[in-house]
């Protein structure tokens, strides 16, 4: 299908263009190429945010403490819920003027934002929602790995008179990386995904500052029912979230030696 | 000295619980918002400067969803479509874990994993033109069989851990006790993997329920979920946000009490697969 030209509201029947599609792709649009840009972008803001502030929250809470259930179930309720709801929901705490985003940071002494509705922070403003909903699954796998840990290399390092920055830095996170890479990687690839949340907040917009490789790739088939070029875009990504899923892996393989 | 200790360690406590309070702060604070907004009549809604805790309780966004949408019919939909779901995918996917977790199928494991990359939106064209083909957009079946490709594989997937747990040697002396293959899967795999299932079959169903990519090409009027309802009731009409939240709240609520009753089996679900390899 990506080979060839289909448009299903027209009369004329599929017809085969070889790799045209392919080449206007890779070499003639570029809101294609602004498109894969934005979507790497987003990912790469969204997971290493998650990535750092759920380590920092499973370090935090990894100890024995009153209320352990209750952080366990607050953590699993973003990841559950439905994504339409909570992209209504920040949709109505991103509003400009009557927005409570605004409102809180008005109260901290901030200036207001313009969050979804300017072109500027749309995409910005999407990621914080995905940090939101999935930090607490990097922090849940990294209490994981903590759990995990033995105890006698910190004694160790603790006898020869190792800082806890230290410990941390040559011991923790070398033993946690196994854990943290897989956990990365699931959420990479869930990342060049993402669809629903940008769909209903913004649907691209505004200006296209928010259309990723999916947002467009669906409007190209069923806005435009251009299945055909839309096909060879969805290949397209594909290849994309393929190589990022090998490439983790591959880093995954050199470090669990 | 010991005083001295005693209030350092009280003021380390107090730190934790404060920083505590302040990761968890935005998790708790946006549904608190969304479910405060669908209790709030339409002038308080939108007052700015918005009120946190004081403001009159009305139901008028929740009498709303349901005289001027079939809300009922969605909410049937959505439970079919997520049952119906989870129900195909348990009896393919835990036959199909079974075998890979005990015959060491690895490519077929790796092709799980692939389906489980593959971005959703590449399989919905040719479905589209596949479904339209057989006349069956707007109906259960597509429905299911396409939340399928979501579910399947996480089943599949974390499946496949559970049934290495199982001690081969268990099996084996049912088989040399005369039962079947079957006999064995079904009499003494299953029970021991019993947490595994529950765990696979709530998040199936959750993600089949939150889905919306899929339903909003395949589901027509007639079998519209809960989440395609709700998008094309704000693109119909300026609505309001009483409403608005009202109905956010009803779709999510479902997932997120079934996350309250189930919260062990999901976190065993969600990191199985990452941790224990």
């Amino acid at each position: 299908m990506s080979l060839q030209e289909w448009f299903v509201s027209s009369l004329t029947p599929p017809r085969f263009i070889g790799s045209a599609n392919y080449s206007k792709i890779l070499f003639g649009d570029p809101r294609f190429r602004e498109a894969v840009a934005r979507t790497v972008y987003f990912t790469v803001l969204a997971v290493a945010a998650e990535t750092i502030l759920g380590l920092a929250m499973a370090l935090l809470f990894n100890r024995e403490f009153w209320g352990r259930g209750v952080l366990r179930t607050l953590a699993i309720l973003p990841m559950v819920a439905t994504p339409t709801a909570i992209g209504l929901v920040f949709v109505m705490m991103y509003h400009p003027t009557l927005g409570v985003a605004n409102y809180l940071l008005s109260v901290v002494g901030l200036s207001p934002f313009r969050w979804t509705y300017s072109s500027q922070t749309a995409l910005y403003a999407l990621a914080l929602v995905d940090v939101w909903q999935w930090t607490p699954l990097i922090m849940l796998i990294a209490l994981a790995g903590l759990a995990s840990l033995p105890r006698e290399p910190y004694e160790a390092a603790h006898i020869d008179g190792a800082s806890t920055l230290a410990a941390f830095w040559h011991i923790t996170l070398p033993l946690l990386r196994p854990a943290l890479v897989v956990a990365v990687l699931f959420r990479a690839i869930d990342a060049l995904k993402t669809f629903d949340i940008i769909f209903i907040m913004t649907q691209g917009g505004p200006a296209n500052s928010s259309e990723t490789v999916n947002i467009l790739l669906f409007n190209q088939a069923f806005s435009y029912f251009n299945l055909g070029y839309a096909s060879s875009m969805a290949v397209a990504l594909f290849a994309v979230v393929l190589g990022a899923s090998l490439i983790l892996i591959k880093v995954r393989r050199t470090a669990s030696w | 000295m010991v005083r001295r200790g005693g209030v350092r360690r009280c003021l380390s406590t107090v730190g934790f619980y404060g920083l505590a309070v302040m990761f968890m702060l935005p998790t708790v604070f946006v549904f608190y918002w969304m479910i405060t907004l669908s209790l709030k009549p339409q002038v308080e809604a939108t007052a700015y400067p918005p009120s946190f805790v004081r403001f009159s309780v009305s139901m008028a966004g929740y009498r709303e969803v349901f005289t001027k949408y079939p809300f009922l019919l969605y909410t049937w939909n959505s439970l079919v479509v997520a049952a119906g779901c989870t129900a195909l995918g348990l009896a393919v996917g835990l036959p199909a874990a079974y075998s890979i977790a005990r015959w060491r199928q690895q490519r077929l494991a790796l092709a799980i994993l692939v389906a489980r990359i593959i971005p959703g939106i590449a399989y919905l064209i040719p479905w589209y033109i596949f479904f339209r083909r057989l006349r069956m957009v707007d109906t259960y079946g597509a429905l299911i069989l396409t939340h399928l490709i979501v579910g399947l594989p996480i089943i599949i997937w974390v499946m496949i851990s559970f049934f290495e747990d199982v001690p081969p040697d268990l099996e084996d002396a049912a088989l040399i006790d005369g039962c079947s293959y079957f006999g064995v899967f079904w009499r003494v795999a299953l029970p021991l993997v019993k947490p595994g299932i529950v765990a696979t079959a709530i998040l199936s169903f959750v993600f089949s329920w939150n889905n919306f990519l899929f339903s909003v090409i395949l589901a027509g009027r007639e079998t519209r979920t809960l989440p395609i309802a709700v998008y094309t009731m704000i693109s119909y009409e300026e609505i309001n946000w009483g409403t608005l939240a009202a109905a956010a709240t009803l779709i999510t609520l479902p997932v997120l009490l079934v996350a309250l009753v189930a919260q062990r089996h999901i976190v065993t679900g969600l990191t199985f697969g990452a941790v224990k390899q």
